[in-house]
């Protein structure tokens, strides 16, 4: 008989976990609680550092992945714990029990409106990276005025290493996210002059390095070290924004079109949810707590319970697939020894 | 004995074997926040007098650590206590009260 495994998040982790213990012969079970499947990557439009195309991924994930049960528009009600496995209630009614529980619940993106400050929601041209994502996918929005795109500024780490805001951690990929749009927008706006006001440029990845070389040397894009403390709206209607150039020593003030915010990750309140009914331990910065964050990272402390991708912290788009093979490989293998 | 042209500058590097970090340890000790700043400059950005007279939290801490106090006694006399610095500090550092406490210990310091 088939092993069931019940895979909590349809976004890319849960995706490639699914497709994995397909190849295994398992019979994975997607609860997704949104229309779609993909998560946060579906409604993205190209993904650094190659700008690959997040279309791409997704169709190849679709396909890999077609042969699992999926079930749309479904949440976790309730788990209980059995003496060997774990009772899953879905919110369509369905009952799944199994000894094997993978969490993909991925992130929430922090709500920007929060830093009040920067003025989203307030000043009509202020967005989102998300929302610039959005945007590029031939999505309107009215806050981006394409026929004026002359000063665009991008503000790194909003909600992320931020005390105040309750994320301490730091989001990992906004750095090189930032650099990403900005590129693009210089591609479709050569005249346009681009600043990135940034705390610390965190590019650790293949090839992030070599993204911001471009993006300084080949399109021109200006750093600022120094976080922006507020921004407000002029008689025109444009944005001054104002920081501390750190690296001069100097406060700073410029007029921009456009401003876009680099919203952070923050655990995800479904991960708490669900994390509190089979007591799940939550790590210092509040995502799910590995049993190891060095050598077990895909593992839970409870037995039957992994983990893949920003359930446990963020990660960029190769981390988590590598996480979702290696989770569905330790289950493979829990799976063989029983 | 004059007509060479030049004369001898104190040397403005920082010198961290001769930097006395007394001081600043009983700050740390007092307010824990001093540890805390990461130097985004949001402090000095929103600050009134920062474009005046060159205050600026960031700079108050660094060069506390570097051994700088009379600069640093200097530009904190610029400070209006006005709080802004407070209400946009990412790592809620309570800065009015910091500034409070190092104007305490180090302006007896400065007259040595």
């Amino acid at each position: 008989m088939k092993e069931i495994i019940a895979i909590i998040g349809g976004g890319i982790a849960g995706m490639e976990a699914a497709a994995q213990l397909l190849k295994f012969g398992h019979a994975p079970i997607i609860i997704e609680k949104g229309e779609r499947l993909g998560g946060h990557v579906a409604r993205w439009n190209r993904l650094f550092p190659d700008l690959t195309p997040a279309g791409e991924l997704i169709e190849r994930l679709t396909e890999a992945c077609k042969e699992a049960s999926i079930f749309l528009n479904t949440e976790v009600s309730l788990v209980n714990r059995l003496r060997d496995g774990y009772n899953i209630v879905l919110s369509n009614g369905i009952t799944i029990s199994t000894k094997y529980i993978l969490m993909t619940t991925g992130f929430k993106m922090f709500e920007a409106s929060k830093k009040e400050e920067y003025g989203y929601g307030i000043y009509n041209n202020v967005v989102t990276n998300s929302d610039l994502e959005n945007w590029f996918n031939g999505n309107r929005d009215e806050r981006i005025d394409s026929s004026s795109m002359k000063t665009i500024g991008f503000v790194h780490c909003v909600g992320s290493r931020d005390e105040k805001a309750g994320n301490g951690q730091c989001s990992k990929v906004c750095c090189i996210t930032a650099i990403k749009q900005a590129i693009e927008l210089k591609e479709m706006y050569p005249d346009a002059q681009i600043y990135c006001f940034y705390m610390d440029l965190r590019l650790f990845g293949k090839k992030f390095e070599d993204f911001y070389t471009k993006a300084q040397r080949d399109h021109g894009i200006h750093f600022i070290r120094g976080r922006v403390s507020e921004v407000s709206e002029n008689i025109d209607g444009k944005l001054i924004v104002k920081a501390e150039d750190t690296l001069l020593g100097k406060p700073l003030k410029v007029t921009l079109d456009l401003l876009v915010l680099m919203s952070g990750m923050t655990c995800n309140p479904d991960s708490s949810r669900l994390a509190s009914m089979i007591s799940l331990p939550t790590d210092s910065d509040r995502f799910l707590k590995s049993e190891d964050n060095i050598t077990h990272i895909t593992s839970s402390p409870k037995k039957g319970v992994f983990y893949a991708g920003a359930c446990t912290g963020p990660k960029t788009v190769p981390e988590t697939l590598a996480e979702a093979r290696s989770a569905a490989l330790d289950i493979h293998f829990k799976i063989q020894e029983s | 004995m004059n007509g060479f042209g030049f004369k001898l500058s104190p040397s403005s590097a920082i010198n961290l074997d001769k930097i006395d970090r007394t001081l600043f340890d009983e700050l740390c000790r007092i307010e824990p926040d001093a540890l805390r700043c990461m130097a985004c400059g949001s402090c000095t950005a929103t600050c009134t007098a920062s474009g005046l007279s060159g205050m600026s939290v960031r700079k108050m801490l660094l060069n506390l650590q570097r051994g700088k106090v009379n600069e640093t006694v200097r530009m904190i006399s610029g400070c209006m206590l006005c709080g802004k610095c407070t209400m946009v500090c990412p790592r809620g550092i309570k800065t009015r009260r910091l500034i409070l406490t190092v104007s305490r210990l180090y302006k007896k310091e400065e007259q040595v």
